[in-house]
């Protein structure tokens, strides 16, 4: 019984979900139509999808979100390999974990977002300051998740590489890492929406191309369309990545005990 | 002490190196500021007044945001979490709200509210409260059955229950709520204010940097990131202090 009920019981909260989604969005639309707020205040649904579809038509939408992508997903990338190169680096060296641990400590809590003037002014307003930094703010949560993971190794686990002849190299690659991967992946999976929000952020400050750009560039025209249109366009490329993330999650930990209990 | 002191010293050795740097002349290459003089233009800001006037507008849309989210976001999680109704029209709700990235509200309640107050308030309000409902409502989903039956044979009535059982039961996971929220406040606070504002921390970066006076930015650059890590410091004591009973 418990077997069936529980894919029922997923499915009616998806069906849930999806039914409340569709009451908000019609919701605003009868807000918006109502009189009550004027279509600056709140422009109707459907008049920002059109908006959305116009850009898509035209190739704009299709131009901004795969810069904003482009910038999201590169500085995430160096963030990643970076993040889980320097937790690694940090557990197995004194010298290095010294270094860094109270660097990373103090950085973590911290509104990075601050430093964004200062990285424009070394780095200009183009690319490289964006990604870099998407990389400053989403490296954090790497770090700490591939620190915290590799504390968790089992010792018995170690022992018993070692016990069958496991080099350092072999220890490292396929079982350090292995082991610590799913906290690592819920690291990353913090990290994604970090690197698209800082990423849209830098592009709000300097302008120019982007979903972000285009957002602050709507808003200053006071084409309050042009903004919805850019908040439903972020909300659904968050989404999509967020889904995505959990997605790999279960293929590369299709191995792990987690994967088994869904 | 001693161990405190080693243990930073990384930074200690990062500031000096950062000072030699600067004083042999890379600092003007790449418009690197020695941390003396940011320190020198960090102490006129504090004289002539411009720190504490824009930091003063910065904290209180910062406070005025964070505790509207806190007492709003609180009340809406435990009652999501103790009345089914409530629960079975808002989770989905939340579930949509909770990952859009709220910095995307940035231009919306710019074109709401104005560059003013109200707009960056409005801006925290919304971004920080979900994570504080969230922790609100699983720490009083989760809250125990055992004690909510003893309460009630013992004859609590409903209110009286919620406040003396669930809402310390709950009180773990609502913390924690709010410490995510206080992050987010002063990411949110610095961002919209680097944007779009009048007066704030963020509005003085953006005039400083465009006066090219980069030692008194760098300096409100540091103080910004060191109120965050500060808050976040002191809230992790207080919080420590008051779940102190549970031990």
């Amino acid at each position: 019984m418990a077997r069936v009920g529980a894919p029922l019981r997923a499915f009616a909260g998806v069906l849930a979900s999806w039914a409340v989604l569709i009451l908000l969005l019609v919701g605003w639309e009868l807000v918006a139509r109502s009189g009550f707020v004027t279509a600056y205040m709140l422009p109707p649904f459907t008049d920002v999808v059109a908006r959305i579809f116009h850009d898509a038509t035209d190739g704009n939408l299709a131009e901004s979100a795969a810069l904003t992508l482009y910038r999201a997903l590169t500085g995430f990338a160096i963030a990643a390999a970076g993040g889980t190169a320097l937790g690694l680096a940090m557990s197995r060296n004194g010298g290095v974990r010294w270094f860094f641990d109270p660097l990373i400590s103090v950085g973590f809590p911290m509104p990075k977002i601050a430093f964004l003037p200062i990285i424009v002014l070394w780095l200009g307003f183009y690319d490289v300051s964006k990604i870099s930094m998407v990389v400053f703010d989403a490296i954090f949560p790497v770090v700490t998740a591939t620190l915290a993971g590799l504390a968790g190794v089992e010792r018995e686990l170690i022992w018993s590489a070692r016990n069958l002849g496991a080099r350092d190299r072999e220890l490292l690659w396929q079982v350090m890492l292995p082991a610590a991967l799913p906290q690592i992946m819920t690291g990353l999976q913090v990290a994604l929406p970090i690197a698209l929000i800082v990423a849209v952020i830098a592009e709000m400050k300097m302008s120019g191309y982007g979903i972000g750009a285009a957002m602050m560039t709507a808003s200053r025209f006071a084409d309050s369309r042009g903004v919805f249109a850019g908040i439903v366009e972020i909300a659904v490329i968050g989404y999509v990545l967020v889904k995505g993330m959990a997605l790999l999650r279960r293929r590369l930990l299709a191995w792990h005990a987690e994967a088994s209990n869904q | 002490m001693k161990q405190t002191f080693l243990r930073y010293s990384p930074i200690l050795l990062l500031t000096l190196a950062w000072e030699a740097a600067a004083r042999l002349g890379l600092g003007a290459a790449f418009d690197l500021p020695p941390p003396s003089a940011v320190l020198v233009a960090w102490i006129g800001l504090l004289r002539d007044g411009d720190l504490v006037t824009n930091g003063a507008a910065s904290l209180y849309r910062g406070a005025a945001g964070l505790g509207l989210a806190i007492v709003i976001g609180a009340v809406l999680g435990i009652v999501m979490a103790w009345w089914r109704p409530v629960r079975v029209a808002l989770e989905p709700l939340v579930e949509i709200f909770y990952p859009l990235p709220k910095s995307a509200l940035i231009p919306v309640t710019a074109l709401w509210l104005g560059f003013g107050d109200g707009s960056k308030i409005l801006l925290i309000f919304l971004g920080c409260m979900l994570p504080v409902t969230l922790g609100a409502f699983n720490g009083a989903r989760a809250s125990d059955r055992t004690l909510v039956w003893s309460a009630r044979s013992m004859g609590a009535g409903r209110v009286r229950m919620l406040w003396d059982v669930v809402v310390p039961s709950a009180l773990p996971e609502l913390l924690n709520g709010i410490r995510t929220a206080l992050a987010l406040a002063f990411i949110l606070l610095v961002s919209a204010e680097l944007i779009v504002s009048q007066r704030g921390f963020g509005n003085l970066i953006g005039i400083l940097g465009d006066n090219g006076s980069y030692d008194a930015m760098f300096a409100v650059v540091l103080t910004v990131a060191f109120l965050g890590f500060a808050a976040d410091r002191v809230y992790q004591v207080l919080t420590a202090r008051v779940l102190a009973w549970r031990e």
